[in-house]
């Protein structure tokens, strides 16, 4: 049977084309990916489909019933969820609280009922082969869990149209695999799961069917099997990606950043990061691969001057930057860009300014220099290919791998000789990744010693002079990344090698 | 971007129309008063003008903090203390010229109530101690305060205000320019809170440290991220806020009585709130939204003679009610109407 069939769809925003006339269909029970670069309105569609957007023409029907879908309480009453990219939890409640919040059970007079509740989850937690602890706080969980429970708030109200919008770009390899553990046990119960993604050997690895988008319209589907990764990609993109270049020339000796014994709270003021040493070269990129909550954020917290240390030395070409004044100019591109690295309400121009507004350049005695600041701004989204290069927009319009643009822009474009990336790829797209990429290799080239902290390994191994693990707030490995593999370094980020 | 003013406007006058209908009043005759009477003639106009200059500055005073996310509730205190020192240093050196006394009695103002929001802003900074409370508190604290330094050192005897101001240090009439706003007691301190409404624009929009106080209000760990220094951001806009209702009370004082005086303020520090929220925090808006104000606080004498007082506050208060509220959700519903933007597509 048929779950859903959508039909000749055709969406505009103002006179933006989203859909193009999309010819859309899931087969009950099958996994089905929806690829394609940001922009390309996969999103959309999948808005239509859980009644948040109405199409400007064409047809939905699920399960061989033609409907419409005004509003997402419709769509969950036709049976269908959906699992958004920034989740929709509040963090201070348990996970019970959260999985009944807007469908509460309650008793003859009105009263919450959550033992009835709890019985209902557990069995559904049975069911589903699904590990959560029910009364754990949501701030306490990691992202894969937190996910876990969006997908069961699904389950509890009878979803069996799962739509999840970009599941793994915040999951690390073991929590994804997880995942995909889960995603198979829903589709043995008969569940129909939507996966809108981007990471192509994931549609390889799980799918069962594929859908590609490009530009507002559908350019294939088929089966998983009848098509290939190479074959994938070029559809997304529309033509052949070039291949990244591979390491050139060595290091230097001498170093651009130097770590010692540094050691630091987090925010709960428990131990982050216990006696951490580690030095950079000019023209290295040392990577660091660690599963989340390691000490990572807190490590780079620490180099750029968030977060003080507890103790030890930072030693940034060769001035100690212990203290906050001495502190040189760091470019750092942060792990939540909507979080740290921009102001989403300011205009582009005001985000190229952020954290250089006392630069000389950018005002005389009191005021802003605008027609300075308005050329930087210009030069800067041209450079780097920010769409659209209109430096009056609010950034908080922008899709995200632009507003990633603008960080890397403003960081890139800044007078230091240090780069801290934190996870700079993160929920981008293709073309955009590979832009990334090669941005941090130039800068590498030109003797830039620049830190990488990813949870995409791939990207570590291809980037990395050097990568080194870090396991509860330590250093546990280092090696130069030839000498390394993915297993070893999985086996040091989970705490299982035996050292 | 005034659709949704005006709607909320229309509203009002047919809410008020209601209460004034059921008091067996007619709501044209009275609303024909209190348009023909404020806006019909110059002196209606000045008195308009007259009572809109203490709102710029404590519209400013609300508005500034707002850009930082901070909530000053304490313009009344910090105008009450800004007020008082600018009485007293201008009735005390009576000697001494205008050109040194005047700029000495409104910097005086500008640091009393500079010196009211530092306190709070500090106490923010330092402890964390929520702003909206201690605001609330200080201004007890200086009503108190200035009340004993009136009734038992500095008052005249059997009054409630100081001595009169020097001479040289007053402010001129517009009536002095302009003979059309014979008897109303709007004076040239309207032209000087324009003037800093002004500059309080370009501060936030075009300065750096303007730019810092803007980041913090909409995004404080991104403000982190960029190493702008958030303690001490958040004390210097509490003192800048403190600084604008310091000048409030010059209108009164200078321009108007020429004594400081207990009770001077009217409310206007609380009523600056409404003005920085209905002008959206931005200062040239809070110009004609003080402007507005103004007219309601004028137009609501006129109509005292036909209607008890009580019924033209209600009036008052309804408009204010729905104007902030329509405002907003009319604002956003023609917006989302307007260009319904993909989140993420």
């Amino acid at each position: 049977m048929v779950a859903v069939e959508m039909q000749h769809i055709t969406k505009h925003f103002g006179h933006v084309l989203a859909n193009h006339d999309v010819d859309f269909h899931v087969s009950e029970g099958e996994i089905h990916a929806l690829v394609g670069e940001n922009g390309a309105g996969k999103s959309t569609l999948m808005h239509i489909l859980y009644g948040l957007y109405q199409p400007d023409s064409g047809s939905i029907a699920i399960r061989e019933h033609s409907v419409s879908i005004p509003s997402p309480s419709q769509a969950i009453g036709l049976g269908i969820g959906m699992v958004h990219q920034h989740f929709m939890l509040i963090p201070p409640l348990t996970v019970l609280e959260n999985i009944i919040l807007g469908n509460e059970p309650v008793t003859g007079v009105g009263i919450l009922d959550l033992a009835h509740a709890e019985e209902q989850i557990k069995t559904l937690l049975e069911r589903y082969h699904v590990d959560v602890d029910l009364h754990a706080r949501i701030e306490t969980l990691s992202v894969g869990i937190q996910q876990r429970v969006e997908i069961l708030k699904l389950l509890y109200r009878n979803a069996n149209i799962l739509i999840l919008d970009e599941p793994t770009p915040v999951l690390t390899p073991q929590e994804t695999d997880a995942l995909f553990e889960t995603l198979h046990g829903l589709q043995a119960q008969g569940k129909t799961i939507i996966l809108i993604t981007h990471k192509l050997h994931e549609v390889m690895a799980i799918s069962n069917s594929v859908t590609v988008m490009r530009r507002g319209k559908v350019i294939a589907t088929c089966p998983t099997t009848q098509t290939s990764h190479t074959e994938l990609s070029r559809q997304m993109v529309g033509h052949e990606l070039a291949l990244l270049p591979p390491l050139s020339g060595e290091p230097s000796h001498e170093p651009g950043l130097v770590l010692e014994g540094i050691s630091a709270l987090n925010d709960r003021h428990l131990p982050a990061l216990r006696d951490v040493s580690l030095s950079i070269a000019k023209g290295e990129i040392l990577g660091i691969a660690a599963v989340e909550g390691n000490g990572q954020s807190e490590l780079v917290e620490v180099i750029t001057g968030i977060r003080k240390p507890t103790e030890g030395r930072i030693i940034i070409d060769g001035i100690n930057a212990s203290s906050a004044d001495q502190m040189p100019p760091i470019s750092h591109i942060p792990e939540d860009r909507q979080k740290r690295g921009l102001v989403l309400d300011f205009t582009l121009k005001e985000n190229l300014l952020l954290g250089r507004q006392h630069e000389n350049a950018f005002h005389g005695m009191l005021l802003f220099h605008d027609r300075s600041v308005e050329k930087f701004a210009e030069t800067t989204l041209r450079t780097f290919d920010v769409r659209p290069p209109d430096s009056r927009r609010r950034c908080r319009n922008l899709s995200g791998g632009n507003q990633q643009k603008v960080v890397i822009g403003r960081e890139m474009t800044k007078d230091s000789h240090l780069i801290v990336a934190a996870h700079p790829t993160r929920g981008l797209d293709i073309g955009a990744i590979d832009f990334v990429h090669r941005t941090l290799l130039k800068e590498r080239s030109r003797g830039k010693s620049i830190l990488l902290v990813s949870s995409d390994l791939d990207e570590l191994m291809t980037l990395s002079d050097r990568i080194e693990v870090m396991f509860g707030g330590r250093i546990v490995l280092t090696r130069k990344t030839r000498e390394t593999t993915l297993r070893e370094l999985g086996q040091y980020m989970t705490g299982t090698a035996s050292s | 971007m005034l659709v949704g003013p005006l709607i909320a406007l229309l509203l009002s006058v047919v809410a008020g129309g209601i209460f004034i209908l059921s008091i067996g009043q007619n709501p044209i005759e009275v609303y024909t008063r209190f348009i023909g009477d404020s806006l019909g003639n110059a002196y209606g106009i000045g008195q308009i003008l007259f009572k809109a200059t203490p709102l710029m500055f404590t519209g400013l005073a609300a508005a500034i903090c707002f850009k930082a996310n901070l909530f000053n509730i304490g313009a009344e205190g910090q105008m009450t203390i800004g007020a008082f020192l600018t009485g007293l240093v201008g009735s005390y050196f009576q000697g001494l010229p205008g050109w040194i006394l005047l700029p000495a009695s409104l910097v005086a103002g500008m640091a009393g109530g500079a010196a009211w929001g530092i306190i709070p802003g500090y106490l923010k900074a330092r402890f964390g101690a929520h702003e909206v409370i201690n605001t609330i508190m200080m201004n007890f604290i200086a009503m108190g305060v200035v009340s004993y330094f009136i009734t038992n050192i500095v008052g005249v005897p059997a009054t409630v205000h100081t001595p009169e101001i020097s001479p040289s240090t007053t402010l001129a009439r517009l009536e002095s320019f302009f003979p059309v706003f014979h008897g109303s007691p709007v004076n040239l301190s309207f032209f000087i809170a324009v003037v800093i409404c002004l500059g309080a624009y370009i501060f936030l929009t075009r300065t750096p440290r303007g730019y810092e106080i803007r980041a913090l209000g909409l995004n404080a760990p991104a403000a982190e991220y960029a190493r702008i220094p958030i303690r001490k951001n958040i004390i210097i806009t509490f003192a800048l806020a403190g600084a604008c209702a310091g000048l409030g009370g010059m209108n009164f004082i200078l321009g108007y009585k020429h004594y400081f005086e207990l009770g001077f303020s009217e409310g206007s520090g609380f009523i600056g709130i409404a003005v920085a929220l209905l002008a959206r925090n931005n200062p040239i808006g809070i110009i004609v939204t003080s402007l507005f104000f103004g007219m309601l606080e004028y137009g609501s004498l006129t109509i005292n003679t036909i209607v008890p007082k009580e019924l033209s506050n209600i009036l008052q208060a309804i408009v204010i009610l729905l104007m902030i509220t329509l405002t907003k959700v009319l604002g956003g519903w023609i917006e989302r109407k307007r260009s319904p933007e993909p989140t993420n597509a």
